[in-house]
């Protein structure tokens, strides 16, 4: 039931306003004619409706959830408390700089935090989602060919496997998109890279581990290859989980990067955002970022540089100081970690998705690079079952969630057929991968006794199967009751 | 090792799954020489303890006493409840309702978001949210060039009194498509935008005209005579809004003959803490003739298998995971746990809430007003009616009174020098409906005496 | 299985030119494109009276998990448009080659169809596709 469905006229949390007051001196024709047609309930019926559609939700809190490529580790809940202390709940964006130190000093921090684990020599912290920090890190691509007055870059290079949004970016920055395949073994096919380059190139995004769940050997040759024509090589975050604390981006020669702290730095994915994407950049680009960021005066204060400090940046890229309480929460979990935490990230993070990759293999699913190491996350395809027994990967991740765990991302990268991307995170027991692999293998069984049962799941989930396309023809996107 | 709950046990037991001896040798196709990940300028780790010591210090130095700063971003009560549920570790701690049959609280949640959000601000449409405010803006004007169909032009006609960050932030995101602004400029006597200016520019071709309202300076626009015009000249109307001022002013869908085509805004009053700017929640409402040209995220109600209601992400085709480089936007998020928190706050609030903050907001703001313009120089700076914002003019720099105040631990408003050069001795103060009579008075006292001292320092 | 009518011209890219007696052209997506799709839930068509250039972009079709440009198989001026794919779309799965067409062009010159695929030709190339 809908919370307007659920209202009565003129019933209302009174305990949450007071009396209005007449408003007498604003013309007429500038007031709202007629009420909107918000909810009428008290606050009980609120706060029971809400608590019940909550009760409706998969969550990290109440589920494993291995969704391949976004990192669902649990979410410290201290890191939460930190981020909302009084001081910084309350804390104006435009409140002078002297009643903004504490959070400043956080703020630079974390910076110099974020430098250490990218090996780059300049952060900005701004960028409000890892699709915003993209765009920061190409649109600098971009401002520094243009400040060199190399204007006839026009060309953003792509591996096929690269997340959709890695092209959407490209384009929002004015430039062209050319992919280049990647071979059987997941790793850039070196041939076709070189023979996309040229004078045209302005750059390369690229995710490193890959989508396809492994390291590219050759990147250093990669990258020689890019700057050789005078490119820059962009290094998408999405998968900096698997190497946190063993690698840096910027030793592997990229000159620039985003970071998606509510994957890495553990920040809470809350449905679907708040996300975080600061940017990290080399020398070259680091005049360039977007403002404003934190720098520190001899005196140890701290203060905001704009663009009086900064005349070549791409400039602002939100009202304020992008999603400063997501900032907040990683720069708390970066302290929780501190140096020897970030250092196992990575490893068992590793540890963990290789074991369940030679769980899953010994139990007779297929993986799709049999021969790799897996990194923070791997690939099964089912494509022999949906072609044997007519389940799809789309029917195997349904039949999880009867089993009370989340779906891994299914259908990505594209590249795969009936994939499933599976990423378990460090934070995982043992226990808790034994318990999904049993799933799995039960649900194979399942496939071959009783196909139906995984064909039609979910079973007991609040609703069976959506009709997405009544969805989409009949659009209902507000609801026109009272 | 906090959060990594691995016994020596458990790793023995899983390397030998594995069949390899050692975590390090799981590393062994990366290369040697980039295996180097050592870290030098991370402190070691704290207990949570420790931790929230070290943070609760840091928040204790940014404590202010009294705060009259809006400028887009407004304080105002949070209703107890709105925090406690949107806590809730289903909320908090889920991810993008992509497996919709464990996802349903969620997906109807932003359904129920969606509505409420088409019903204040009387539009067909919302989207699940964009990141903020300005992003928003960005996103509307995007849109706007992509959905004219009468229009070629990339140029737009843009408030001159919109949010100068957001401007800012929009010509960031916008330039590399090549898209320019023609900034109308805002009359000296209302801070209202120039009408006649517009009839110079008539002969030109313009995509759309963005209008902010209220305006930075708190004004109320001519809305109906602009979208008119605009609608007049084959340009889509763009309207950047605070929402809660439609609690009681006019809805954008309502300007003019044929309202506003795309409405975006700012909803953090919804129920969001001011906190240094962010998370915030970008809002982001259109006619449904244009609803494929929009970006970011829909919810729409189906229904399932058994003929169930239920709700599902929709239009995802026009997204960048399916539609790649020819995607309407980069986006992927949506601020979903702020939509939680602005879908309860509205909740409790309902017409009458609404209604009521809304009207005290703008009440108190005339209180101050009141107050402050019997301070011997000072005055308000522009003519017109204003939500709950205003422009007040002091006989000296607003950096120096400012200041003052400052040093009892008021923030007494924001220094519009920032903004126009000619405002140098101009503050814009806000007042929302958490302020009281002793409040304003606190203020307005401390202000004659910063004044005062001036003026003997003269 | 799919069908490729013989007296039509393809495009690579899925679309079909049919040639009308009174000498205008009628584009629509194959019975291949409407299956490999899915459902269509939206067809975006051009405006009439706009020009269409030759293997440009002329419209957009949609399904619940693709969308994909339909190029103009000729150069010239829309003269038709479908009004009723707006509101039942699912016809250009029931009927792509009839009942589901996209619009019709008056073509500036019919030459233009001679580097279009004949239907073995198209065939063979779904047929590529597929491996």
């Amino acid at each position: 039931m809908l919370i307007f469905e659920m209202g009565s006229e003129g019933r209302n949390a009174t305990a949450q306003f007071e009396e209005p007051t007449e408003v007498s001196d604003i013309p007429a024709r500038h007031l709202r004619g007629c009420r909107a047609g918000l909810p009428e309930v008290s606050e009980l019926q609120v706060v029971r409706h809400f608590t019940n559609l909550s009760k409706k939700n998969f969550s990290i809190d109440g589920q494993f959830y291995p969704l391949g490529s976004c990192t669902m580790k649990y979410n410290p809940r201290g890191a939460h408390r930190a981020a909302s202390l009084p001081g910084f709940l309350n804390r104006h964006p435009l409140a002078p700089e002297q009643f903004s130190q504490g959070f400043m000093a956080c703020l630079f921090e974390l910076q110099e935090y974020l430098k250490d684990v990218t090996g780059m020599q300049a952060v900005s912290l701004t960028p409000m989602a890892g699709a915003q920090g993209e765009f920061a890190g190409v649109a600098m691509i971009r401002a520094y060919h243009d400040s060199q007055a190399d204007s006839a870059r026009s060309e953003i290079l792509i591996p096929s496997a690269a997340h959709g949004t890695n092209p959407a970016t490209a384009v929002m920055c004015g430039y062209t998109v050319r992919e280049i395949p990647v071979t059987s073994d997941g790793d850039v096919d070196i041939d076709a890279l070189k023979g996309a380059v040229g004078p045209q190139t302005a750059g390369l995004m690229m995710t490193n581990p890959s989508t396809c769940g492994v390291f590219d050997r050759r990147i250093q040759e990669i990258a020689d290859i890019v700057h050789g024509v005078g490119g820059l090589l962009y290094y998408d975050g999405a998968n900096l989980n698997a190497i946190l604390g063993k690698v840096k981006p910027g030793d592997m020669g990229f000159d620039v990067l985003h970071m998606n702290l509510h994957k890495t730095f553990a920040t809470p994915h809350g449905g679907g955002g708040p996300g975080s994407g600061p940017v990290g950049v080399n020398d070259r680009l680091s005049p360039f970022v977007p403002t404003p960021v934190v720098q520190r005066r001899d005196d140890g204060t701290y203060f905001w540089a704009d663009r009086d400090q900064l005349p070549l940046s791409i400039g602002r890229l939100s009202a304020f100081m992008g999603n400063a309480g997501i900032l907040l929460r990683a720069y708390a979990y970066a302290r929780l970690l501190g140096r020897e935490g970030i250092h196992r990230v990575g490893e068992y993070a590793t540890l963990n998705a290789n074991y369940m990759a030679a769980r899953l293999a010994e139990a007779g699913f297929q993986l799709a690079y049999p021969n790799r190491r897996a990194t923070h996350e791997f690939i099964v395809t089912l494509a022999k079952e949906a072609k044997e027994l007519n389940v799809t990967a789309m029917d195997v991740a349904k039949r999880l969630l009867d089993y009370g765990y989340h779906a891994p991302t299914t259908y990505f990268p594209l590249l795969i057929a009936e994939c499933l991307l599976i990423e378990p995170t460090e934070t995982e027991s043992r226990e808790e991968i034994d318990g999904f692999v049993d799933a799995m293998i039960s649900i194979l069984e399942e496939a071959h006794r009783t196909p139906e049962l995984v064909s039609a799941a979910p079973h007991t989930m609040p609703v069976k199967r959506l009709d997405d396309v009544k969805a989409a023809r009949d659009l209902d996107l507000a609801f026109e009751g009272s | 090792m906090p959060f990594v709950p691995h016994t020596k046990t458990d790793e023995r037991v899983m390397l030998d799954a594995i069949g390899v001896g050692s975590i390090e040798a799981l590393f062994d196709e990366i290369p040697a020489e980039l295996r180097n990940g050592q870290l030098v300028e991370t402190p070691t780790g704290l207990s949570e303890m420790s931790m929230l010591r070290v943070m609760s210090e840091r928040a204790n130095q940014d404590v202010i006493g009294l705060s009259f700063l809006g400028a887009g971003a407004y304080e105002h009560h949070i209703p107890s409840a709105v925090w406690d549920l949107a806590s809730r570790g289903e909320f908090l701690t889920a991810y993008t309702p992509y497996q919709a049959e464990a996802s349903q609280g969620t997906l109807q949640l932003i359904y129920e978001f969606q509505t409420m959000m088409c019903r204040l601000t009387a539009m067909d449409v919302s989207n699940a949210s964009v990141y903020d405010g300005a992003t928003a803006m960005a996103e509307a004007i995007l849109m706007a060039v992509r959905a004219n169909k009468k229009s070629k032009s990339k140029r737009l006609l843009c408030a001159g009194n919109i949010h100068p960050h957001y401007l800012e932030a929009c010509r960031s995101i916008v330039s590399n498509q090549n898209i320019e602004f023609e900034v109308i400029p805002y009359r000296d006597d209302t801070g209202t935008l120039d009408l006649e200016y517009l009839d110079t520019r008539l002969s030109e071709d313009f995509a759309a005209m963005v209008i902010a309202y209220p305006n930075f300076f708190g004004g109320l626009e001519e809305v109906d005579h602009l979208t008119d015009w605009a609608h007049e000249n084959s340009m889509l109307v763009v309207g950047v809004v605070n929402p809660m001022a439609l609690g009681i002013l006019g809805p954008p869908g309502e300007w003019g003959e044929q309202g506003a085509d795309i409405v975006v805004g700012e909803a953090q009053p919804f129920g969001i803490p001011i906190a240094s700017g962010g998370p915030y929640l970008g809002y982001m409402c259109c006619k449904k003739t244009i609803v494929r040209q929009m970006p970011g995220r829909i919810i729409g109600r189906t229904i399932d298998l058994d003929g169930r209601e239920g709700f599902a992400l929709t239009l995802q085709a026009r997204e960048q995971h399916i539609r790649r480089a020819k995607a309407t936007s980069n986006i992927c998020t949506n601020q979903g746990l702020l939509v939680t928190a602005a879908t309860i706050y509205l909740s409790l609030l309902g017409d009458n809430g609404i209604h009521a903050v809304a009207s005290r907001c703008h009440t108190n703001m005339m209180l101050l007003l009141d107050k402050l313009t019997q301070i011997p120089g000072v005055r308000l700076r522009f003519d017109g009616p204003v939500f709950h914002e205003a422009v007040v003019q002091l006989p000296t720099s607003a950096k120096t009174i400012l200041q003052k105040v400052a040093a009892e631990n008021i923030l007494g408003g924001y220094d519009l020098v920032e903004v126009d050069e000619g405002l140098s001795d101009c503050m814009l103060c806000c007042v929302t409906e958490t302020k009281n009579d002793e409040d304003l008075s606190v203020l307005t006292s401390a202000l004659a005496k910063a004044i005062g001292g001036h003026s003997a320092d003269l | 299985m799919a069908e490729f009518p013989g007296e039509l011209h393809y495009l690579e890219s899925h679309e079909w030119a049919r040639v009308e007696e009174d000498g205008s052209v009628t584009v629509g997506i194959s019975d291949h494109a409407q299956d490999e799709l899915g459902d269509v839930v939206f067809v975006e068509l051009p405006e009439i009276d706009s020009e269409v250039i030759a293997k440009q972009e002329a419209g957009v079709v949609e399904s619940v998990k693709a969308a994909s440009d339909i190029y103009a198989p000729v150069s010239g001026t829309v003269i038709a448009i479908n009004d009723k794919l707006e509101e039942e779309p699912e016809i250009v799965n029931d009927s792509p080659y009839d009942d589901g067409w996209f619009f019709k062009i008056s073509p500036t010159d019919l030459d233009e169809l001679k580097s279009l695929l004949s239907a073995a030709e198209y065939k063979e190339s779904c047929e590529d596709d597929a491996h």
